[in-house]
């Protein structure tokens, strides 16, 4: 087994490639099926999410609309006023659970993007200056980073729930605390690799002040690491918060995610009532394994060390 | 008498993302027994990825498209993955320029060497041991018992490589692959290596391919040169020559580009542009852009020829036959 | 007159105890810091428009030397100055002196368009304002040979000779008087190199520029070179015109290392080595370093150090043998 390297072509910019990085980029992650198939997954996932105040049958948090005599019909029954048909079926309260589904995706996944989104920000802000200020600074932050991933998830979320009570602004804050160490780990080692490397000396030879070199040379280049560990930490999200809300925290009934439903339907599964807890779990698995399908073929198309 | 090792036309591709690269592109050398031949090019040049292909180290996405590699009467390619590891290490080896493509950190030296002479002979663990011994004291290693048991770890980057020759060289192979070994290394550290590999070869009777851009180095070691452009052989004959009266125009420019053999404080002479691209090689002599003797014939490609006592792939080299 | 001078400046770098390893040093366990050397009370001068020539092994301390000099790290004593005043290390004031660096990959920002690379630092130091920037960074990329067009390109789009002269167009951006090249050539093809030391002598002509240049390489340094200073293991052993020190080379180390030297007119020669390695930086052997591997070491040569000496007009060596 040799570990030769491919020979370097020098790059002539009179010859410079062809298609844009992008499509190259969107070339080789096409290469894998069963990415292309996550990402289906994922795109429909999301356009149900967005469309669904236009798409969806009913407006399930619409308390009015409601017919308590529709309650637990299994799928494919008409609604008793006869305007509409029930595809999956209907909850303990009468509600549609094709609707209650996309509603419900649409909270996971705004949740779980909100939440990413901020502890990215917050998670890669505090490790890239760590990696550039050293000394104490970064060994109080690694500490704090060490110590917060030594507990698990779920109990923090649940004790900072349980101080702070119901609503999406509550449990996006849980879940940020949750998630920023990761990120910020990550973007510390990476900040590590590239902090030594020469571009950035030669910034500092330049007289660059640190903020720019921090933030135009150093965080740019630390990010790739981050983008992948964001795909997976997106997902984990999207399961906390089923999980908390199947444990009755964080969001209210009124507006039933995902978990809540599941929470919902879980005492009817011995009765055969299947279709109130199944189908939003089949929602939720497919949201988890698309993210996760996109997260993995994304990580190995932006690893350098496997380039073709 | 034949030649040790006889290789014909050797094309050697590899599928990149951005097309096919014929990083070997028929190449043609041979190397007697005992000889010196100096395998000599810039980077992109085709030298280091003919070294392995002569071995099978070739990886997809790259293989080895046609031509033949003919060691000891022995054709080398299509020979099944099992006979050609019983030929590496024990009758063709190689040294890397990182030694730590031989050395693997976690294991002592000596179970390192040892493993080396018990995977190609039936010997005892102790007579593999001796001979161990044996190779760190030629290769130039004070108190080898000791060094021994050590890890790669604790050596320096000059000691790594000696050892990595020790363990090419622990067999006694007929044919040596030396692939840019002292390029890392300091210049004194260079001088013992090159000292040792030439005392070596010499006493074993082994023959060396030396790959390498220097040609200083090649001017102290080699019997003869091949030079190599663009995946091709541009110019083949005995070292003397060839460093002394270069034919092909891009051998010239490279011995003109080295300082040394320019008056001091003037404009070093260089070869105008670049090293093509080898996925869009224009047709015809791969050098004809840079060159300032090329002329409308040179779309057609040159062939090597033999010129007087050497190979010139040239149709308007610089000395005449 | 003089422009750049070291001052018998130092740097050591000290590895810290960990946390455990204090620990175990109060319970009485043998731990002490490991301290190395990299530079050991260097005293020399490079003169306005000279070019001067660093070489030596690996551990020398020539690459320190140079981030020294740079500003890029802070001496541990002794100081440089410059024009005659000590160069404070302060942030985001541009030095005079700038740096070309060796890994022509990794010099260059990835994420930054070469027009970006090169404008960055006259922009943040308002030495043009955001109308000249385009302009500016033209006339800098002809200068170093590269076509202008190219300015909106990102560095993996490019050679490694022509990164090298994205980096040399980003170094004269901001007006230096003096350039400290290290290794700038090394990593080039034979080919490519001779192009890039051309245009540092072109350079050289055209900006009255001062060059400290970095190499192991001496065949390029005797080319390009005025004077040339030989370091071994963090000293100074000799300092010479170049063509006295390779015609006449006086410490015993300069005269093995350029005995080593491969060179193409001595062909098929015997490769006769210098005996012994480089001895870590981490354990130097005592007084002067070079003492295990010297063909003429006495028996005071591991007691004390010598000293760097004037032994001829503009000819330093540091070696017991001249004192005789």
């Amino acid at each position: 087994m040799s570990t030769m390297e491919i020979p370097l072509s020098p790059a002539l910019p009179q010859q410079a490639k062809g298609e844009s990085r992008f499509l190259r980029f969107a070339r080789e992650f096409a290469a894998s099926h069963i990415a292309v198939f996550g990402l289906a997954m994922l795109a429909v996932v999301i356009v149900v999410a967005l469309a669904a105040p236009w798409i969806a049958p009913q407006n399930p948090y619409d308390l009015g609309k409601l017919d308590l005599l529709d309650a637990r019909l299994p799928p494919g029954e008409k609604a008793g006023s006869g305007n509409m048909t029930y595809l999956l079926g209907t909850d303990g309260q009468g509600r549609d659970m094709l609707s209650a589904i996309m509603y419900g995706l649409r909270v996971s996944l705004m949740v779980g993007v909100a939440s990413g989104a901020i502890a990215l920000t917050l998670g890669a802000a505090l490790g890239v200056l760590a990696a550039y200020l050293g000394g104490r600074f970064e060994q109080v932050l690694m500490r704090i980073v060490d110590i917060q991933l030594g507990f698990p998830a779920i109990l923090v979320a649940l004790i900072l729930l349980a101080v702070l009570g119901k609503g999406v602004d509550k449990i996006i804050i849980a879940l940020v605390t949750v998630q920023w160490a990761y990120y910020a780990r990550t973007a510390r080692s990476a900040a590590l690799v590239e902090r030594n490397k020469d571009y950035i000396e030669a910034a500092r030879g330049l007289g660059l002040s640190a903020r720019r070199i921090v933030l135009r040379h150093l965080l740019p280049n630390s990010l790739p690491p981050l983008i992948v560990v964001a795909t997976v930490q997106v997902a984990h999200a999207i399961a906390l918060e089923a999980t908390l809300s199947f444990l009755g925290l964080g969001l209210p009934a009124t507006e039933p995610s995902l978990g809540l439903l599941i929470a919902n339907g879980y005492e009817y599964m011995l009765s055969g009532k299947y279709w109130i807890s199944v189908y939003p779990g089949v929602a939720l698995l497919a949201t988890i394994l698309a993210i996760n399908l996109v997260g993995d073929q994304l990580r190995d198309v932006l690893n350098p060390r496997l380039a073709r | 008498m034949a030649p040790l090792l006889d290789v014909t036309n050797l094309v050697t591709e590899f599928a990149t993302r951005d097309g096919l690269l014929r990083a070997v592109d028929g190449v043609s050398l041979s190397v007697a027994r005992g000889e010196v031949l100096g395998l000599v090019g810039e980077s992109g040049s085709g030298k280091s990825v003919t070294g392995f292909s002569i071995l099978g180290l070739v990886d997809p996405p790259g293989r080895i498209a046609s031509g033949s590699v003919v060691f000891d009467g022995q054709e080398l390619i299509g020979l099944p993955e099992n006979r050609l590891r019983q030929l590496r290490g024990r009758r063709i080896a190689m040294v890397f320029q990182d030694p730590m493509m031989t050395l693997n950190p976690v294991l002592s030296i000596e179970t390192q060497m040892v493993e080396a002479v018990l995977a190609h002979q039936n010997a005892s663990k102790a007579a593999a041991r001796e001979r161990a011994l044996e190779m760190l004291g030629r290769v130039g290693i004070a108190s080898p018992a000791s060094r021994l048991a050590q890890y790669p770890h604790q050596f320096s980057g000059g000691m790594r490589q000696r050892v990595a020759i020790a363990i090419a060289l622990i067999n006694r192979p007929d044919l040596v692959i030396a692939d840019e070994p002292t390029t890392a290394l300091d210049v004194t550290v260079q001088g013992q290596i090159l000292f040792e590999m030439q005392k070596l070869v010499r006493e074993s009777g082994s023959a060396l391919i030396w790959i390498t851009h220097d040609l200083a180095v090649i001017a102290g070691l080699a019997d003869r040169v091949a030079v190599m452009y663009a995946g091709r052989i541009v110019e083949q004959g005995a070292a003397a020559e060839v460093l002394e009266l270069p034919a092909h125009p891009y051998t010239r420019g490279l011995l003109d580009s080295v300082p040394a053999n320019n008056a001091t404080s003037r404009r070093l002479k260089q070869i105008p542009g670049m090293t093509p691209s080898l996925l869009r090689l224009a047709p015809g002599c791969a050098f004809r852009e840079r060159c300032e003797r090329a002329a409308e014939r040179c779309i057609d490609m040159p062939e090597l020829k033999l010129h007087g006592a050497r190979h010139v792939r040239c149709h308007f080299p610089l000395v005449s036959a | 007159m003089t422009l750049l001078e070291f001052r018998a400046i130092s740097k050591h770098f000290t590895r810290r105890l960990d946390a455990i390893e204090r620990f175990a040093r109060r319970l009485g366990a043998d731990v002490t810091e490991t301290s190395v050397r990299a530079v050991d009370r260097v005293t020399f001068a490079v003169a306005k428009g000279e070019v001067v020539g660093l070489v030596g092994e690996s551990g020398c301390g020539k690459s320190t030397l140079g981030r020294l000099a740079c500003g890029l790290l802070d001496a541990s004593e002794g100081e440089v100055t410059f024009a005659g005043a000590a160069l404070a290390t302060q942030r985001g004031v541009v030095r005079p002196i700038q740096m070309i660096f060796q890994d022509p990959f990794a010099s260059l920002n990835p994420r930054m368009r070469v027009a970006d690379i090169v404008g960055e630092a006259p922009r943040a130091h308002g030495l043009i304002d955001r109308s000249q920037v385009v302009g500016y960074v033209a006339d800098l990329l002809q200068q170093v040979g590269l076509d202008a067009a190219y300015a909106r390109r990102f560095p993996h789009q490019f050679s490694g000779g022509q990164r090298a002269r994205i980096s040399i167009a980003r170094a004269l951006a901001v007006k230096p008087e003096f350039l400290v090249c290290d290794e700038a050539v090394a990593a080039l093809d034979v080919s490519i190199q001779a192009q890039v030391l051309n245009l540092f002598m072109d350079l050289r002509e055209q900006l009255g520029l001062t060059y400290l240049f970095i190499s192991h390489d001496l065949g390029v340094v005797r080319h390009l070179s005025d004077r040339v200073v030989v370091m071994y293991l963090g000293r100074v052993v000799e300092i010479a015109p170049t063509a006295e020190l390779f015609a006449v080379p006086n410490h015993p180390y300069t005269q093995a290392l350029l005995d080593e030297v491969p060179r193409i007119d001595r062909r098929k020669r015997k490769f006769v080595p210098i005996k012994g390695e480089i001895a870590s930086p981490l354990a130097p052997p005592s007084g002067c370093h070079f003492h295990p591997r010297c063909p003429h070491a006495m028996p005071r040569c591991s007691e004390a150090a010598p000293v760097l000496r004037e032994i001829a007009a503009g000819r330093w060596s540091a070696c017991f043998l001249n004192e005789r």
